[in-house]
């Protein structure tokens, strides 16, 4: 039976009725006593030196405190990454300076080269159109091929255009190549991992404060890590203290990684609040959304999977391409290499891998972290390679991922991690009967019928989440730690405040983590307050990505009630005049083992606040612990999908008719919720796969500027979701057993479907389109094989 | 947005004589001008707005023919009876433009004034022969009505008032969706009256929306999806962009009037 309260409850998300009902509190909801407002003015060029900049006339317009350019920032720094990746040489990456207000170049349409502060919103915008600014276009470097061929570069330091150029591991690229040579069968596949926008519901937004009483500065932002950018820009780009900064991140309406990241306008609202000595105020509307919000994916890719006549993967090996944008992002190094890299074995025993990335500088916006991050790019590579190599050796696809399945655990991959746990043919097993994979030959004879042709999709992922044991990333490059933190306060009268390092901005934080607490002290839900997304509440934390909240931060609230229960314990005993050993604490209540006696938690709460009969020679009073959670492995989320679609060959539309997903997420808190995250996912991931993307022209110019033209799925996109997670492995390593969920559905969906499709297509002989498999790119693919299939 | 002037007239006397402002603009439902208007790519000095006048709203049908007031509602059309009996191809693409806030702002008239290209409503104004009434106390046939992209006969200041549609024996509209944007990639209307079959594009055409002639010729002997089975609308006038190259629209021109045919029945 299910549960109705703690673990496993599939309790109704607190915080709804805030963001249903209208009353959630968002950055741009609040306005601050005296507020001004920031207009930036972008570049429209992608690449251009700036020759001069008159602000004369746009600082004598109504309502202008103040216009802004580079000069007011030379003494500041330029906005931090936070990750350095080393390159094959054992040279530091390329890493040029990414400053707040452009300096002397512009390098992506979307650039700020000025900002005006002015009274209101309308009198900041209208100035910004008297700003003249002398820019002198230069050649601009988009396409990543082009990129590294030699020509034009983007920045001086890099004049190659990359990054870095890394081999992951080094030391097998020999042995994989020998490995390719001699193979019964290669199977080989050049792809593109498409270009995205994250287009959260809420746009950015950000309010600097300043109180100039006791030098106090406050930055409100739409931040999934407010303890991250106190952090990155109170030490690297403004020089302000932590005791002097409070961040605080509010509601946030969505992030999907694109607010992970320390963006300039922070830095900027932070500044002038205290030149100006007013709070400034910047909001985002979405077209500066798209030219601002670091974008995702981005891979050009080649792949070659090596096999022996029985199918079994000898060795991979791949070489990618990743776009990193015109400037370093926060964590935009690590995604092609340590998030990506590392999950390139997949789910299977591929003795030998090997992979070069080279990291490429482009006339684009800023690309980082996107659902997934990485990992979607491994899975897509990997999966889409599997595919294609059971159509190439006439093998089921189902039966060649079982050939290959890792089955034993723990699993040494041969790029660096190694899985704890998992079930790779229990989840395809569960998938392939949810899907009805038996009946689908009877229904793709009812689509041929009617002029359509149907196709079946398998996919499988593995995730590296709960992101990460510092020890490990320090060695691979991060510029931080990424534990978490959580404070447990028990309050006098028995109710909890928990504070935790984690940030929901969509995830239900408030309810899953309250059924933890409460499921630990047996005390009801409701007595029980989440805090998190302010540095002057919440102790420290590193925030919500990777699918970590409930893996790390939820871990770092078990180990602080674990505390607090055993020093309630104590409490309990000398109440009770009994051994602390003879305590037992259940349901909420304390007994001495073997009697009758016990005491309510109300009870013993009080006591820890009001000591009358209290241990006090050897206990402190009060009942309050914080707990710092460092993972010791990462957590490996797994999971097969399965999808099935409808392709129209007159018009190349791809009607996705269903999707089955058994996901592997290790324990489940709130299934409710999990349940809702696939469903996200899927529909991101199948966004993806099917409509989304972000299109630069040959100059820069980005033409999917707009929901006009960058297509966004709807709920009449995407069928009706079935979704599994029966086919549980714990992972062994946290206490909650727990992996992660958040990203899933964005990882393995997109190539489900892409093998559905070209399931569909299989008799024009048709081996690849890359996404988004728009119906245009469906139908040219068709009419470009309609002659060969004729001809057979 | 740039500061304007707001105007609200009781009758349309009031609403034309507003008009000869300098810079007025007319607004309807407002679902393409507000978003141009937040991104500052237009600057009227006065909005004249078209919404509180009765006059230009409802659906009556008078004998052979619809006659549907320019400030009626999408949705409005959408789920009238008299459209939906008289020609529910016509309600069946005013309940598919856009989605439930766009259908519940945008009017007739607002979308053929306005004539953008990949506008559903021009197509079955000039499928149908539709006659589009202005404040002008002209009445324009749309053949003449609809020049080009974003262009029409209208003159400055002059307000489309109210469009009457001849009833057809048959009628259907075919829609494929611009993946993002949801305006139509390609729409096709093909309308059966007993002179003839009249077929026009939407979405398509670099000149606007169009009517294809040599479609039309082999429908009006022959009303049968075997009439324009192989038929290739002329590529070269085509719009080609990141959503479709000009052969994908001209195959899709000739499947959707196959298909419409077809659910002519």
């Amino acid at each position: 039976m299910a549960k109705d309260f703690g673990i496993g409850a599939s309790s109704k998300r607190r915080e709804d009725k805030r963001f249903l009902t209208g009353t959630g509190r968002y950055t741009d909801d609040m306005n601050k006593p005296g507020q001004a407002y920031v207009h930036f003015l972008r570049s429209d060029m992608a690449s251009g030196r700036i020759n001069g900049i008159d602000i004369a006339a746009a600082e004598a317009a109504p309502g202008v405190i103040k216009v802004f350019t580079s000069r007011d920032f030379e003494a500041v720094g330029g906005v931090p990454c936070g990750w350095q990746v080393t390159d094959r040489h054992g040279e530091p990456m390329k890493e040029p300076k990414h400053p707040v207000l452009a300096e002397g170049f512009v390098r992506h349409v979307g650039d700020p080269i000025a900002a005006v502060v002015a009274e209101t919103r309308a009198q900041a915008r209208d100035a910004a159109e008297l700003i003249e600014v002398d820019l002198e276009e230069l050649p601009a470097v988009v396409n990543l091929r082009a990129a590294v061929s030699g020509g034009t570069a983007v920045h001086p330091e890099a004049p190659d255009n990359l990054c870095y150029d890394w081999d992951f591991p080094a030391e097998s690229k020999d042995a994989v190549d020998e490995a390719i040579r001699n193979a019964h069968h290669v199977t080989v596949l050049e792809l593109v991992n498409n270009r995205l926008v994250a287009n959260p519901m809420e746009p950015r937004a950000a309010i600097g404060e300043y109180d100039a009483a006791d030098d106090q500065h406050t930055l409100w932002t739409t931040s999934q890590n407010p303890h991250v950018i106190r952090l990155l820009m109170g030490a690297f780009v403004l020089g302000i203290p932590e005791h002097k900064l409070r961040v605080v991140a509010p509601d946030v309406g969505g992030g999907f990684g694109s607010k992970i990241y320390h963006y300039a306008e922070e830095a900027f609202v932070t500044l002038a609040a205290k030149v100006l000595n007013r709070p400034v105020k910047w909001t985002s509307d979405r077209g500066e959304a798209f030219m601002s919000d670091a974008h995702g994916r981005d891979h050009v890719c080649k792949v070659e999977l090596a096999m022996d006549a029985e199918g079994h993967f000898l060795a991979l090996r791949s070489t990618t391409l990743a776009n990193m944008g015109a400037y370093l992002s926060t964590f935009a190094p690590c995604i092609p290499t340590w998030l990506h890299g590392t999950l390139l074995a997949g789910n299977y025993k591929t003795p030998l891998i090997f992979t070069n990335v080279r990291a490429v500088f482009t006339n684009t916006v800023p690309v980082d972290a996107y659902r997934g991050a990485g990992r979607p790019e491994a899975t897509y590579l990997i999966e889409r390679t599997v595919d294609k190599a059971a159509r190439e050796m006439g093998i089921d696809p189902a039966e060649l991922r079982r050939r290959n399945f890792i089955t034993q655990f723990p699993y040494q991959t041969p790029v660096a991690v190694e899985y704890d746990s998992g079930d790779y043919n229990a989840t395809l097993d569960k998938v392939l009967e949810g899907s009805d994979r038996a009946g689908f030959e009877a229904r793709k004879a009812e689509s041929a019928s009617r002029g359509k042709l149907r196709g079946y999709g398998l996919a499988h992922y593995i995730e590296a989440c709960g992101i990460a044991p510092s020890s490990l990333v320090g060695a691979l490059g991060a510029r931080a730690g990424l534990y978490e933190a959580a404070t447990v306060r028990v309050n006098p009268t028995g109710s909890i405040s928990v504070f935790t390092g984690s940030h929901s901005h969509g995830q239900g934080h408030e309810t899953t983590f309250a059924q933890v607490v409460a499921d630990m002290l047996g005390v009801p839900e409701d007595s029980i307050d989440i805090v998190h997304g302010d540095t002057n509440r919440v102790p420290f934390g590193m925030g919500t990505y990777g699918s970590r909240s409930l893996a790390v931060g939820g871990s770092a609230i078990v180990k602080s009630v674990d505390k607090i229960v055993a020093k309630a314990k104590k409490i309990a005993a000398h109440l009770l005049e009994a051994a602390e050993s003879d305590i037992t604490f259940e349901n909420g209540q304390f007994s001495v083992q073997g009697t009758d006696k016990s005491l309510a938690w109300g009870e013993v709460c009080l006591a820890a606040y009001v000591p009358h009969k209290y241990p006090i020679e050897t206990l402190e009073p009060g009942l309050e612990e914080t707990s710092f959670y460092d993972p010791a492995n990462f957590t490996y989320p797994s999971g097969a999908y399965a999808c099935e679609v409808e392709v129209d060959p007159e018009t190349g539309k791809v009607e996705v008719l269903s999707f089955t997903a058994a996901d592997d997420f290790g324990n489940v808190v709130n299934p409710m919720i999990v349940e809702g995250q696939v469903h996200g996912g899927l529909a991101q991931g199948l966004g993806q796969a099917l409509m989304e993307g972000c299109v630069y022209d040959e100059n820069g110019q980005l033409i999917t500027a707009s929901f006009m033209d960058y297509a966004m799925p709807l709920a009449k996109d995407l069928p009706s979701f079935t979704v599994d997670n029966s086919a549980c492995t714990p992972c062994t390593h946290n206490p909650l057993g727990v992996k992660g969920c958040g990203e899933a559905g964005a990882i393995g969906s997109p190539p489900a479907l892409v093998n559905a499709v070209l399931d569909a297509l299989s008799d024009y002989g048709i081996a690849h389109i890359d996404m988004p498999l728009t119906p245009s790119k469906v139908w040219a693919a068709i009419d470009a094989a309609r002659p060969a299939a004729a001809a057979e | 947005m740039y500061n304007f002037d707001y105007l609200r007239p009781a009758s349309l006397a009031e609403a034309v004589e507003a008009m000869k402002g300098e810079d007025a603009q007319a607004i309807s439902g407002g679902q393409t001008l507000i978003p141009t208007l937040k991104a500052r790519l237009a600057s009227p000095s006065v909005l004249v707005d078209l919404s509180g006048l009765a006059e230009l709203k409802g659906v009556s049908r008078e004998g052979d023919k619809l006659a549907i007031g320019a400030a009626t509602r999408h949705a409005d059309v959408a789920g009238s009876e008299a459209v939906r009996s008289a020609i529910p191809a016509l309600a069946a693409l005013a309940g598919n433009i856009g989605d439930p806030a766009v259908r519940n702002r945008g009017t007739l008239g607002g979308s053929v004034a306005n004539n953008d290209p990949a506008a559903c409503y021009p197509s079955a104004a000039l499928a149908l022969g539709a006659t589009i009434h202005t404040s002008a106390g002209r009445a324009i046939a749309a053949d003449d009505f609809f020049l080009g992209m974003f262009e029409t006969a209208l003159e400055e200041g002059e307000l489309v008032t109210r469009v009457d549609f001849p009833i057809p024996t048959a009628a259907n509209y075919q829609k494929f969706e611009q993946p993002a944007s949801r305006f139509a990639l390609v729409g096709v209307f093909v309308a059966r009256f007993p002179g003839g079959a009249r077929v026009a594009i939407t979405g398509a055409c670099e000149g606007g929306v169009s009517r294809w002639d040599a479609a039309e010729a082999a429908l009006s002997s022959d009303f049968s999806a075997g009439a324009v089975t192989g038929m290739a609308f002329p590529a070269d006038a085509l719009i080609g962009d990141i959503h479709g190259t000009p052969a994908y629209r001209a195959n899709l021109i000739g499947v959707l009037t196959r298909r419409a045919v077809q659910a002519c029945g």
